[in-house]
């Protein structure tokens, strides 16, 4: 297997607050291939998007990359670089699309020139330029009439425009790795969709892998090959999405796609699950799920569960891996009852 | 680049009601005859028509303003001394706008220990009491030259409005463009001027708007006890010192620059409180939330 494109090892990222050590992150490794798309699944408050912030080094005080954690990305590992030289990687080979396209604009510049300005950071090949490349950019992402709404403002344009513009910056200089944090969210189901749609044309045309962002089981299956699910500043469970959908090993897995409307099923309430996601300064002992959890038992409030390879490609954070027979007794989460 | 911004004060402007409106007027009619006053006004500010015969005369057609104890010419005197104020207070408010904006979105860019230091250098400074220490250095070298009056004055009273964008400019830094713009690789230069400083600039102009009242009384006061403006160069302070040394028998030496000083900060003062409301997006949002005509994040 050739290496993979971005390899995140080890990757804790910590935050010193007067409550305490959030551990925001804690301990995650991955991989992303050259043009893969790799979905990262989870709740709010279980470190997704810190994990995002991260690999870009755009975590500000009071947090910070324990010093042992690996970003290789593209031979080198990014917490060695300089500023300037990570300068040199964010929005050229990595670029981020943030999940509001109403505040990812700034309001007072028109929105040509915010996509000028990418390359003007990062070319620096004039003004000129830099106009028609991101005229160039608008029509790529599909905007009408690129030229006139090159000269208009964030707020004279619709959700949906909004956000093929932060598409439109962040695809400017074909970057190798896109993150998109929550791209979709803030969008009308029928944008989501033209949305979803036009990052994948663009990953096709360009080659560029995607870490797509979100908690909506839905948008992975359309477009992720693999998925990580994270919870507690953990990786959970990881496996081709196909694997997750058919056979989730996790019980927090299995959870976020009882949450999700299935269309064509018997009418049902949706399942939840009881709870919320503990405060990162304070994670449970055991399994940090555990608590919440249906088929906890008392070694998974005593022991921190390592991943386990259910198959190969497929590891998950489970005890059940070593004691299926327990998933034959679910009870109510402890949670639930207190 | 700051079109939509300068169109977006502009709509400001025209969102101002009739009393704002009409201090704007008042505003421009007096800066025009300040800055005119060489043109238009009857006399020199320091010609002496006659002393003996033509001291202190009461207002007449001749000398709407009366003359003063020196035989001159009080209405030329109040446009010549208009002029000194209002330039002296419009420069050195924009003096305090400039170092306090830059130094306030120092401290927000770079965060930190930066920030800190620069804080708590701010806090230091702004325990010393500003008209003390202006009083000390003119009793020192007064008399100073105008400029220097405006460079005191300037880099004296730019603390407030550097905690003010610093503030700001700590709202706008967690900004998701911010971030964004940080993702594409904008460096902190361009972080700073690009993107806070154009979104800070409202606080800036309003405070700008209020302070000029403050400092055009600040220079008064100073003139007033003899360490502003010197004469015969008059300022609107200088004037009225001079005409209350005899105010019950020329009341009109002192009367009327001081209606036109208290016309001048009654009028900026109204201007600021309504730029604060007509510009700031978020008491315009509170208007409008409070009708019940618009939702919360119109797309608009």
């Amino acid at each position: 297997m050739p290496d993979p494109l971005l390899s995140v090892e080890n990757l804790r990222t910590y935050f010193y607050t007067d409550a305490g050590i959030a551990r925001a992150v804690d301990g995650v490794s991955f991989n992303i291939g050259a043009g893969e798309t790799v979905g990262l699944v989870g709740e709010s408050g279980c470190g997704k998007s810190v994990t995002a912030l991260s690999i870009l080094r755009l975590i500000g005080s009071p947090g910070r990359i324990e010093p042992d954690s690996r970003l290789m990305f593209e031979g080198r590992d990014l917490l060695r670089l300089s500023e300037g030289e990570m300068r040199r990687v964010r929005g050229n080979r990595i670029a981020m699309i943030f999940q509001e396209p109403m505040t990812a604009l700034n309001p007072v510049f028109t929105v040509g020139d915010q996509i000028a300005e990418v390359s003007r950071v990062h070319e620096k090949k004039g003004r000129k330029v830099a106009w028609n490349r991101a005229v160039e950019m608008l029509e790529l992402v599909g905007i009408p009439a690129p030229a006139e709404r090159a000269r208009e403002y964030p707020h004279q344009l619709s959700g949906g425009m909004r956000q093929r513009i932060v598409i439109a910056m962040a695809l400017m200089m074909k970057p190798a790795l896109v993150i998109a944090d929550e791209p979709t969210t803030a969008l009308d189901v029928t944008i989501q969709a033209q949305i979803l749609e036009l990052l994948g044309d663009l990953q096709q045309k360009f080659g560029t892998s995607i870490l797509l962002i979100t908690h909506d089981m839905g948008v992975v299956a359309e477009t992720a090959s693999r998925v990580i699910v994270m919870y507690g500043g953990e990786i959970v469970e990881s496996a081709p999405v196909d694997r997750i959908f058919a056979n989730p090993h996790h019980p927090y897995t299995e959870g976020l796609l009882g949450a999700m409307p299935k269309v064509g099923q018997e009418r049902e309430r949706l399942q939840t699950i009881p709870g919320t996601v503990p405060p990162p300064t304070n994670w449970p002992a055991g399994c940090r799920f555990h608590d919440r959890c249906r088929y906890s038992w008392e070694r998974t409030e005593r022991a921190h569960p390592p991943l386990y390879e259910i198959e190969t490609g497929h590891l998950s954070r489970c005890f059940l891996a070593e004691e299926p027979q327990r998933r034959a007794q679910p009870h109510e989460p402890m949670v639930a009852q207190s | 680049m700051f079109v939509e911004w300068l169109r977006g004060l502009a709509a400001g402007v025209r969102r101002l009601d009739s009393v704002s409106r009409a201090a704007l007027v008042i505003l421009g009619a007096l800066f025009l005859a300040a800055m005119l006053a060489p043109v238009i006004a009857p006399y020199s500010q320091s010609h002496q028509i006659d002393i003996v015969g033509m001291k202190n005369h009461a207002p007449s057609l001749a000398h709407p303003f009366g003359t003063d104890r020196f035989s001159r010419d009080v209405l030329s005197r109040v446009l010549y001394g208009a002029r000194i104020s209002l330039t002296v207070a419009t420069l050195a408010v924009l003096v305090s706008a400039i170092i306090g904006t830059l130094y306030g979105l120092t401290a927000a860019t770079l965060g930190g220990v930066v920030d800190t230091v620069l804080m708590r250098l701010l806090d230091a400074m702004l325990s010393i009491p500003r008209v003390l220490l202006l009083i000390a250095i003119l009793a020192l070298w007064s008399p100073v030259p105008l400029w220097m009056l405006v460079l005191l004055l300037g880099i004296t009273g730019w603390f407030g409005v550097s905690r003010l964008v610093r503030a700001e400019a700590l709202s706008v830094r967690e900004r998701e463009f911010v971030v964004a713009a940080r993702s594409l690789g904008a460096g902190a230069g361009r972080i700073m001027l690009r993107h806070l400083l154009p979104n800070v600039l409202v606080p800036v102009i309003v405070t700008t708007t209020l302070g000029i009242g403050n400092v055009i009384v600040l220079e008064a006061g100073l003139s007033f006890i003899g360490i502003g403006a010197r004469e015969p160069a008059a300022s609107l302070g200088t004037m009225f010192q001079d005409g209350t040394e005899a105010f019950a028998g020329t009341w009109w030496a002192a009367l009327f620059p001081g209606v036109v000083m208290v016309t001048t900060v009654l009028c900026f003062n109204i201007l600021g409180d309504a730029l604060r409301a007509s510009l700031d997006p978020r008491h315009l949002h509170r208007a409008r939330v409070g009708t019940g005509t618009a939702p919360l994040h119109t797309a608009e």
